[in-house]
């Protein structure tokens, strides 16, 4: 391949041998000298007075190091987190959540630290527990913080964490000619990466380095030196390539516990979670939206009012800012000229929920789109024709005073309306969906890289994002490769390790190709004109009458590689030239209730086909046909399979994924077992990507981001066609067979 | 935890090995722990997702679900021991050019399962590869391009 065929071609994945080969070492792959295990003590409810804990015995078990405990912790417990620092090391007086760590106990074998846990005894008193946005919201119920930890704020006093009112226009002065409103409901849905979380930590000369495959490396640097109150530069993270992450593996979890017991016990430690305890400790923010929209007699959206309250976990992890920000995007990408957003993030005594790939916007979709499509059906007004009467051209602003709509997206409407055949007649108890689902993007963030070019032509790239299977080394190593000309098998991508990798906010909202990307592209050309400076000096000639490009350095005396002039300037000494490139986007706007302007807006545009068994409420999804703009798709293969992939993942919590917990919070359906996700048997005999390349976007070579979208809108056109195909409108999700079932029955019913 | 090593002779890879090994250790924790061979992966431990699957006698087997002590004289098959002087298995080769790898956690499994499968029945349906995959979990793809890339090397055999 030359290096004019970087882009745009489907270049094979960056360490797909290795992950073919199980050649690829994953975090739990690493193999440490005198490294000791850890195992949590955990409880059997989510809220429970701890009184007293006996570890004689756990003591007495071979090998066992050390049980460490809240007591063994200074006071008041150091506490962290990436939005408030709220989150203690060890459970202090009280559990939060089911899963919440009393106790770790550290030993020399995997064997030993799960006996020993198991030895551990742990007196306990179950007290109520606020489970439900109903019970969060009631001013009868416990206070799941302590108003302590919030102090100054308003509603330190209530479940409610933080609250916001977003819109524009009058909504209560609009006249509608059709008005519906109802309550929509999303599950709590955990991410069920097929890695569990991994945790190892080790002293390191005066600092502490942590192995963990996080997206979001300097994000946990920071947080572990302020649980520790140290300097960044003493904090050293290295996160091997996640074996899955869709958020769930963002943000801090058990490392500020793994650097405590390293640094007291001097020795490595390492934490495996189970599937079990992943699932406990990172989960989806479910929701109940209230959604009120007006509409003209011709299907015009004339205003909408959403009350958005989202149930986040005991923690604020992320959540926080989850809620806020899709609530912000909410409408979605309609022409909205009347809108008002007022959303709560609601404390519970549940896992603390995070970042989970679409960021809130799922949520907020299933009840917008289901609004639309129901609206449809009332004025007579075919679907896709309501949604292409409500949207944007390029270039409108339809949230004011902020970016507007970059997009064909009509285009990628009217795509999808075609690939899915939607004017073609269904058989009995089959039906189509349509759904739109819009996301803003990364909003104020920094990514930077580096970019050296060896003595002999070679490259290596530097990059802090991680690549969890979006395949972020292959599209970073195509743009280097692009951009200094030199063929792939020269290009070497090192990621993942803070203490060579330099700083970048984050992998993810599907920033990476654009915001990395630009600034891999802004390190080359600082090596391009690294080059141009080296040859003009050793070659004596002007630099305008030198041209870097394609690989080359061209001179008035003839064309030389990287190389030659590198050895024509730098000698038997040698050398490199390092390139930095730094991306900032828009940065940051104090004013903005987001911090910044998204970047780019992640459009999509998903069209299903389903079959109901009216007999059994079962649910088949046939067809998913997907249309995004991606500006520019910089390796098609892997924009369509992250696409693919997002959509099947939707099909789990439109018709089958739902953490179900009982009256102490315990989960129920706890593990893989009980919990179902989608299998190769659930897939849809066609499932299509088509992908809008206008080349349009603020990435590289007009690219926007990917890889969310496919999970936006995914539950809303399910349920359009659920609707279609069994005459049932349904308002709450999963989309499971009892449901459906009931549903009918109850039409039936009703109608006779 | 006071129960002695047992001595088991399995052959891992063509290879034969004399181990010692703790009665209760299944045969996902003898290979990633005692043999060292991290390719087979561990996630959900109760034989629902897979991703520990290796060939014991040529049958796919969820290497959590069965003890190492019953492995004794038993021949088993990795990840790693696939590729034959250098050269990737056909499954392997079309997984990587299906783009079905995106993390890859679940990959090791699953081809080691469609080879059990491809093995004793060189040419499957769509709906038989289905059936023989349906206890191997992906969170990352769609499943769309794992199941292209089977039928593409069972097509191979047509």
């Amino acid at each position: 391949m030359s290096a004019a065929d970087w882009i745009g071609r489907s270049h094979e994945r960056v360490g797909a041998r290795d992950r073919v080969t199980g050649a690829l070492r994953y975090t739990a792959d690493l193999s440490f000298d005198a490294a000791l295990h850890v195992k949590l003590v955990h409880l059997g409810a989510a809220r429970l007075a701890i009184k007293a804990i006996d570890r004689r015995k756990a003591l007495e078990v071979p090998g066992v190091a050390c049980v460490l405990a809240a007591d063994d912790l200074p006071t008041p417990m150091p506490r962290y987190g990436p939005a408030f620092a709220d989150r203690p090391i060890l459970a202090t007086g009280e559990t939060k959540f089911f899963g919440e760590p009393v106790a770790a106990v550290v030993a020399a074998t995997k064997d030993a630290a799960e006996a020993a846990a198991a030895l551990v005894d742990v007196q306990a008193e179950p007290l109520p527990a606020v489970l439900s946005v109903e019970q969060a919201l009631d001013p009868q119920s416990p206070l799941v913080q302590e108003p302590a930890l919030r102090p100054g704020d308003a509603l330190a006093n209530t479940n409610v964490l933080r609250e916001w009112t977003f819109g524009w226009g009058d909504t209560a002065a609009a006249s509608a000619h059709l008005v519906i409103e109802h309550e929509y409901r999303f599950p709590m849905v955990t991410h069920f990466a097929i890695e569990p979380h991994v945790f190892i930590a080790a002293p390191d000369g005066n600092g502490v380095t942590i192995w963990t495959p996080t997206q979001h490396p300097f994000v946990l640097q920071r947080v572990i030196a302020a649980a520790l109150k140290w300097p960044i530069a003493r904090v050293r993270i290295v996160a091997p390539d996640p074996g899955g992450g869709f958020g769930g593996k963002g943000w801090p979890k058990f490392e500020p516990l793994l650097a405590v017991l390293a640094l007291r016990l001097g020795r490595p430690v390492r934490l495996v979670l189970t599937l079990e305890e992943t699932f406990q400790n990172a989960r989806r923010t479910s929701a109940r939206i209230h959604a009120r929209t007006g509409f003209d007699k011709d299907g015009r959206i004339v205003s909408q009012e959403l009350n958005t309250d989202f149930l986040i976990g005991a923690y604020a992890d992320i959540g926080v800012r989850v809620v806020s920000k899709a609530s912000y995007a909410a409408c979605g990408p309609y022409r909205t000229p009347n809108a008002k957003v007022t959303a709560r993030a609601l404390l519970s005594h549940t896992t603390p929920s995070t970042a989970f790939r679409g960021f809130g916007t799922p949520q907020a979709s299933w009840a917008v789109e289901s609004q639309l499509t129901e609206a449809a059906g009332v004025l007579g007004i075919d679907p896709v024709e309501i949604r292409r009467r409500n949207l944007p051209r390029k270039g409108e602003a339809f949230i004011p005073n902020d970016t507007p709509a970059d997009g064909d997206w009509s285009a990628a409407l009217a795509s999808a309306e075609r690939a899915i055949d939607w004017h073609a007649p269904l058989a009995k108890n089959r039906g189509r969906g349509i759904a739109l689902g819009l996301k803003s993007s990364s909003t104020a963030s920094a990514s930077l890289a580096i970019v050296r070019l060896h003595y002999d032509g070679s490259v290596s790239v530097m990059s802090g994002t991680s690549d969890m299977g979006q395949g972020a080394r292959t599209v970073l190593a195509q743009i280097a490769g692009k951009e200094l000309g030199v063929s792939p098998d020269r290009v070497v991508m090192t990621m993942g390790d803070t203490s060579i990798v330099p700083y970048d906010s984050s992998t993810s909202a599907s920033r990476s190709t654009v915001f990395m990307g630009n600034a891999v592209i802004k390190a080359c050309a600082h090596i391009r004109r690294q080059l141009h400076t080296v040859a003009a000096r050793a070659l004596g000639v002007v630099e305008s009458r030198i041209e870097v490009a394609a690989g080359e350095v061209r001179t008035p005396d003839g064309v030389l590689s990287y190389a030659e002039v590198m050895q024509a300037g730098f000698g038997p000494p040698r050398g490199e030239i390092i390139g930095i490139g730094e991306e900032r986007g828009g940065g940051y706007i104090p004013t903005h209730p987001l911090g910044g302007r998204p970047e780019f807006w992640e459009f999509m545009c998903t069209a299903v086909e389903v079959e109901v068994d009216p007999e059994t409420g079962m649910v088949d999804v046939t067809r998913i046909v997907l249309a995004s703009d991606v500006g520019k798709a910089l390796n098609p293969q892997q924009v369509e399979a992250q696409d693919e992939g997002a959509a099947v993942m939707g099909v789990g919590h439109s018709i089958m994924e739902e953490l179900i917990l009982d009256g102490t919070g315990r989960i129920v359906n706890l593990g893989a077992m009980d919990y179902r996700i989608p299998t190769i048997q659930d897939i849809p005999r066609q499932l299509h990507s088509v992908l809008i390349q206008n080349e349009d976007g603020p990435g590289p070579y007009g690219a926007k981001g990917a890889g969310e979208g496919g999970i936006l809108g995914i539950a809303g056109a399910i349920g359009a066609a659920v609707n279609q195909a069994a005459g049932v409108a349904m308002r709450e999700l999963p989309l499971t067979p009892e449901r459906i079932w009931r549903a009918i029955q109850s039409a039936r019913a009703e109608f006779g | 935890m006071s129960t002695a090593n047992v001595p088991v002779r399995m052959q891992v890879n063509g290879r034969s090995l004399d181990l010692e090994i703790p009665p209760q250790h299944t045969l996902l924790d003898v290979l990633r722990d005692t043999v060292r061979l991290t390719g087979t992966k561990e996630c959900c431990s109760e034989g629902e997702c897979g991703a520990c699957t290796v060939l014991v006698n040529g049958q796919a087997v969820c290497s959590c679900l069965v003890l190492g002590v019953e492995m004794d004289g038993q021949q088993i098959t990795t990840i790693e021991g696939l590729a034959s002087e250098g050269r990737l298995d056909p499954l392997q080769e079309a997984f990587v050019s299906t783009g079905a790898v995106q993390c890859g956690f679940c990959i090791p499994g699953m081809i080691m399962a469609a080879r059990a499968l491809l093995s004793a029945k060189p040419k499957p349906t769509r709906a038989e590869v289905q059936e023989a995959l349906v206890g191997n979990l992906c969170r990352c793809g769609g499943y769309s391009r794992i199941l292209d890339a089977v039928l593409l090397v069972a097509d191979s055999h047509r």
